[in-house]
């Protein structure tokens, strides 16, 4: 088990390499200059060479990446060029806004996901499992900006329930789990958790579905396990790979969330990675998109990690 | 005579999902307390269904299940909910054709047999695992301590088949049904296998009902042969009688079609066309369309199964032998 874990690790870190080469040139594919941004267009060449040195943008891209990587590892991502704040300190808080808002959307979206598909999957051709199939289709391809329009007009304007701007009340101070703070995180992480929901059902009734029709599920009737105690195995057969799948979406979510938090103006990455790019920032879209690929290298590093844990088959051999 | 452990009585079962099929027709079977019935015939004639039906595992939304299954007293058909679940694997269990599927593969095995023994007799943890362990060594599993705590596909197939019946009789079950248990292993293992099942059938004196198509298995294992065509049972008997003097001409045709030392030197014979459809069954005997002694009246009417001495037999036309002709 500990060998498995330290090849996983060795694994991930080429992976995380190349990750912070993609996140650093992506940013020198996409057209507009940064200096842009902050120097006006007619200000005089002098001026654009000491900002130009100032912001390192003066010597080689390599030469860049390796300064930039050298103090990336040491949890400098430089100043943010629009705001002069330091990147890490921004990424990082709205990171765990983020995380906050995805972890509930995933929450849910599990949650209703698991109950849905099984539902679905037991009941494998009757209507409820078209209505199941029917809501996770749409959950899937339902595009999330228009439904978090949708949800704030219906529970924020006509039913004016839950507020539609924000983590808080006076926009977006520290996060406190306390109710009024939650009622921020409503309407959101419902319109996130409508992906994960669709999915996370389609995978659970597939599973289910599948595992009801086989052999050990007969044999365990035939033991005279009650439908409940059959259940538990089932259960636990498909546990890894939901687990797998939901971890993955988690990481969606992460990415995923630029739309929604946009729209309800959630302080997260999407939200800042959104305010990056119009500004031209590239400290600071460096900083997030490597911390973003980060999190999805770490989250598929635990996944890895975690599955065996739950499956025998895959363990010990 | 008391009364039989196990009295089926016109079972028809019928299949209206995604294939439709009357795999059962009207099939009547009895068995006493301590008897070994082996169950043969050609694939698709609905042995499998029977030992099934006999559990109840059907799924109950495309299944029509008609007749009556009567074992240790109980009817069969109309148990519901917790006594449907005391009954299977209490009253009667099932030892599968491949061990390696009918195992939850995430859990161990000793895991599994404590769990049936704790379902069924409501002792802890602690005595259902010493029971599954006395029962893993009892089918003569060698290491039975480390094979408690091994998974399914830590095991060969012989170890887990053992480990099978080790659990179908954790609970002392009074009718084992065996679904073609030597199948999926090889040769030594097979012998090694029913062998065991012999002696535990001796040991506890249950009753087993188990498919084959292994005639020379049936003839070492069983008290009674009957089979199987199309969904009927169409002969019956001691195994004496049954093998030596085959009345019904599918009989005769399936003995002639296998290997054993009574035929050997003579050319193996294989009965002629294939099984009817079950979706389509003939109006008649439905053997008939292969029969070489076939007249109109087996194309027109179903032969009813009748008693003859310890045989039943349904056929028109049975084969007399030369000593019963007189
Ligand atoms: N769930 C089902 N739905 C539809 N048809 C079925 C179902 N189960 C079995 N059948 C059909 O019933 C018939 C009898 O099948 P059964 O499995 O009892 O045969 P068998 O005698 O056990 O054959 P084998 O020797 O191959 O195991 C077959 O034609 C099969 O296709
Ligand atoms: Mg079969």
């Amino acid at each position: 088990m500990f060998a498995y874990i330290l090849k996983r690790l060795i694994y991930a870190i080429p992976i995380a390499l190349s990750v912070t080469v993609v996140s650093f040139v992506l940013v020198y594919l996409a057209p507009g200059d940064p200096l842009n941004a902050i120097a006006p267009a007619d200000a005089p060449e002098e001026v654009i060479q000491a900002l130009k040195s100032a912001y390192g943008l003066d010597k080689p891209v390599p030469v860049q990446y390796g300064l930039w990587l050298m103090r990336a590892v040491q949890g400098d991502l430089g100043l943010s060029i629009a705001s002069g704040r330091e990147v890490t300190a921004e990424v990082l808080s709205a990171v765990s806004n983020t995380l906050l808002l995805a972890g509930m959307a995933a929450a849910i979206g599990v949650v209703l996901g698991c109950i849905l598909g099984a539902l679905a999957g037991y009941r494998h051709g009757t209507w409820i499992d078209k209505a199941a199939t029917a809501l996770s289709v749409v959950g899937v391809s339902i595009p999330h900006y228009w439904l978090g329009l949708v949800l704030t007009i219906l529970f924020s304007i006509w039913l004016p329930w839950f507020p539609a701007m924000g983590a808080g009340p006076g926009g977006s101070g520290e996060w406190l789990w306390d109710l009024e703070h939650l009622r921020y995180l409503v309407l959101p992480a419902l319109t996130l958790s409508v992906i994960p929901m669709g999915i996370i059902t389609r995978t659970v009734r597939a599973l289910v579905a599948d595992m009801l029709g086989q052999e050990f599920v007969t044999a365990l009737r035939a033991r005279g396990l009650s439908g409940g105690a059959v259940f538990r195995h089932v259960a636990k057969n498909t546990a890894p790979t939901v687990l797998a799948v939901a971890g993955l979406q988690i990481g969606y979510l992460m990415g995923g969330s630029i739309l929604v938090e946009t729209v309800f103006a959630w302080p997260g990455t999407g939200f800042l990675l959104n305010t990056a790019i119009f500004q031209r920032d590239i400290p600071l879209l460096q900083g997030t998109i490597l911390v973003l690929c980060m999190f999805f290298v770490v989250l598929n590093l635990l996944v890895d990690i975690l599955q065996p844990l739950i499956d025998p088959r895959m363990g010990r051999s | 005579m008391s009364a039989p452990l196990v009295s089926i009585q016109d079972l028809t079962v019928q299949f209206h999902g995604a294939r439709r099929a009357s795999a059962l027709n009207q099939v009547s079977l009895e068995l006493g307390q301590g008897e070994v019935l082996g169950l043969l015939g050609e694939s698709g004639s609905g042995k499998s269904v029977t030992l099934r039906t006999l559990l109840r595992l059907h799924p109950e939304r495309h299944t029509r299940t008609a007749g009556r299954i009567r074992v240790d007293g109980q009817d069969v058909l109309a148990l519901r909910g917790r006594e449907l679940d005391r009954y299977r694997g209490g009253t009667v269990s099932m030892v599968f054709q491949e061990p390696g599927l009918a195992f939850d593969p995430v859990y161990t095995i000793g895991q599994q047999i404590s769990e049936a023994v704790r379902v069924h007799e409501g002792v802890d943890q602690a005595t259902a695992a010493a029971r599954a362990l006395a029962m893993l060594e009892r089918v003569q599993i060698p290491q039975a301590r480390r094979r408690f705590d091994a998974y399914p596909h830590e095991l060969s197939g012989g170890m887990r088949q053992r480990a099978m019946i080790a659990l179908a009789l954790a609970c002392k079950p009074k009718l084992l049904l065996a679904d073609e248990p030597t199948t999926a292993l090889d040769a030594t293992v097979q012998i090694q296998i029913l062998l065991l099942l012999r002696e535990l059938q001796r040991e506890t004196g249950m009753s087993v009902i188990f498919v084959t198509h292994d005639i020379g298995a049936a003839v070492e294992v069983a008290d009674r042969i009957a089979v199987m065509y199309a969904g009927r049972i169409v002969e019956q008997g001691p195994v004496g009688q049954l093998v030596h003097q085959p009345c019904h001409p599918y009989t005769r045709g399936l003995l002639a079609a296998t290997v054993g030392h009574e035929h050997r030197g003579r050319p193996l014979e294989a009965i002629p066309g294939s099984p009817p459809d079950l979706a389509a069954l003939p109006p008649g005997c439905s053997f008939a369309p292969r029969c070489s002694h076939a007249s109109e009246r087996c194309h027109r009417d179903i032969p009813p199964l009748e008693q003859q001495g310890a045989r039943t037999l349904a056929c028109w036309h049975p084969v007399r032998l030369l000593g019963e002709a007189a």
